[in-house]
């Protein structure tokens, strides 16, 4: 199985091809529905986003609580096509991957291959599994909005398979 | 007249929630497992293996099997001889919130649909209680998550509308669900009564073992012949196509109204969990 470290870049995405299963290494967001409801309102009314996401890859997932002890608690994937109104503004502004699982929809489809980006999913219901993936988790935006904030989380070997790109 | 103290109940509340959130049902287990064995798609044979070791690890390390730890359902059969010292609903609550708190558990409830300012506490919860013979309280615990519920349907179908009918709506309703609930799932139909009734139904379906069957014979072979279609989907483990989309298929029936023949499919994910005690 491949390995790919992030951040992506359009040549490594180049090389990827759709069903292809890999390993990604590096360094993510995550963002869920009102992560992202609040991110579009921002770039809709001209204010600075409290992350870069030019780049970025977002992990769609909103994480149990993390144990003491313990660097994350358990964080599967979460349904992508909720994210769908939002992914094609976010992807004009530099979006370069999104981690998520099943299907997405034609606009999303075509906005992701002609920005150059990538979708993988990863494997629903194994939040437990995935969390022995994931090395740092720190929350850097919308903390009020719980398990939906956007966290930086650093993951290694993480088991994801190319969707769209 | 038995009493039972309320704090058997909080405490029944809590052990059940835990239990459903962290330990994968047996037999769902073995389905997957059984499915592992049978799958010959490598994406869905790595995906089975991952799903088959998370329930390892969520089991060791005390972590829910799915982030999703859901929205908790609960189901209380109260006997009628007996007697709860103080108010039972607030008690299973107050369970509840005890074992989204003790146990870090994701609280994904939102304050109202449309004002969605989670509570914190993953309260309320949606408590149904029914009355039943006898001096025992049964007390069941439904976690459940999203990603499949959003899949879910309900449809009024035409009194002389056929089997077959039905068996093409719950079909389309796996397809056009695609890999988003999270396959292989559990299918849960209900057939009859009315609107709500074919809902819980559904519902309740799913608590059967998913190796299961009818005992209603043609029940028994539409539940056979839906679960041979879904399959021929070749949906997969997580979309991933193969032999295997879903585990198991459960109906439940209803007498229902000379004008009508309510249907409801509830499409639950590969990590169904409940828990079930009688006090």
């Amino acid at each position: 199985m491949r390995k790919i470290c992030l951040p992506l870049t359009k040549q490594i995405i180049s090389d990827l091809k759709p069903g292809e299963e890999v390993l990604l290494t590096g360094s993510i967001l995550t963002a869920r529905d009102a992560a992202h409801k609040r991110l579009i309102d921002a770039l809709k009314s001209g204010k600075e986003l409290p992350v870069s996401i030019k780049g970025e890859t977002i992990y769609y997932t909103g994480p149990t609580p993390t144990r003491p002890g313990e660097v994350i608690g358990s964080c599967g994937p979460t349904t992508s096509s909720r994210m769908d109104g939002f992914t094609p503004i976010l992807l004009k502004h530099g979006l370069l991957g999104m981690i998520g699982k099943g299907e997405r929809s034609v606009e999303v489809k075509k906005a992701i291959k002609k920005a150059g980006a990538v979708y993988f999913v990863t494997i629903g219901g194994a939040g437990a599994y995935l969390s022995e993936k994931v090395k740092e988790s720190e929350i850097i935006a919308y903390k009020d909005l719980r398990t939906e904030s956007i966290r930086k989380l650093v993951i290694e070997d993480f088991p994801a398979i190319v969707s769209i790109g | 007249m038995r009493t039972v103290e309320n704090i058997l109940i909080t405490k029944t509340a809590k052990d059940l929630c835990l239990k459903a959130n962290l330990k994968l049902r047996e037999d769902i287990l073995s389905a997957l497992k059984a499915a592992r064995e049978k799958e010959r798609s490598l994406k869905s044979r790595h995906m089975l293996d991952a799903i088959i070791e998370n329930a390892a690890i969520a089991k060791k390390k005390k972590l829910p099997i799915c982030q999703d730890t859901g929205m908790v359902v609960a189901y209380l059969k109260v006997g009628q001889e007996v007697k709860v010292r103080g108010d039972i609903k607030k008690a299973v609550e107050k369970g509840i919130g005890q074992a989204y708190k003790e146990g870090y558990l994701r609280k994904s409830i939102v304050s109202g649909p449309l004002v969605r300012k989670n509570t914190g506490t993953n309260l309320p919860a949606i408590i149904y209680t029914d009355l039943a013979p006898g001096s025992r309280i049964d007390i069941r615990i439904a976690i459940k998550g999203f990603g499949c519920e959003n899949a879910s349907k309900t449809r009024m179908f035409k009194p002389m509308d056929t089997a077959r009918a039905i068996e093409d709506f719950v079909v389309a309703s796996v397809k056009e669900a695609g890999s988003r609930p999270c396959p292989p799932v559990y299918v849960g139909v209900g057939i009859g009564g009315t609107l709500d009734k074919a809902v819980s139904l559904s519902k309740q379906a799913i608590f059967r073992k998913v190796n299961g069957r009818s005992k209603v014979q043609h029940i028994a072979s539409l539940e056979k012949g839906i679960l041979k279609r879904i399959n021929n989907l070749k949906i997969g483990v997580m979309g991933m196509g193969g032999k295997v989309t879903a585990l198991g298929v459960s109906i439940l029936t209803y007498p229902t109204h000379i004008a009508g023949l309510p249907v409801a499919v509830n499409i639950s994910c590969h990590a169904t969990r409940d828990a079930r005690k009688v006090i």
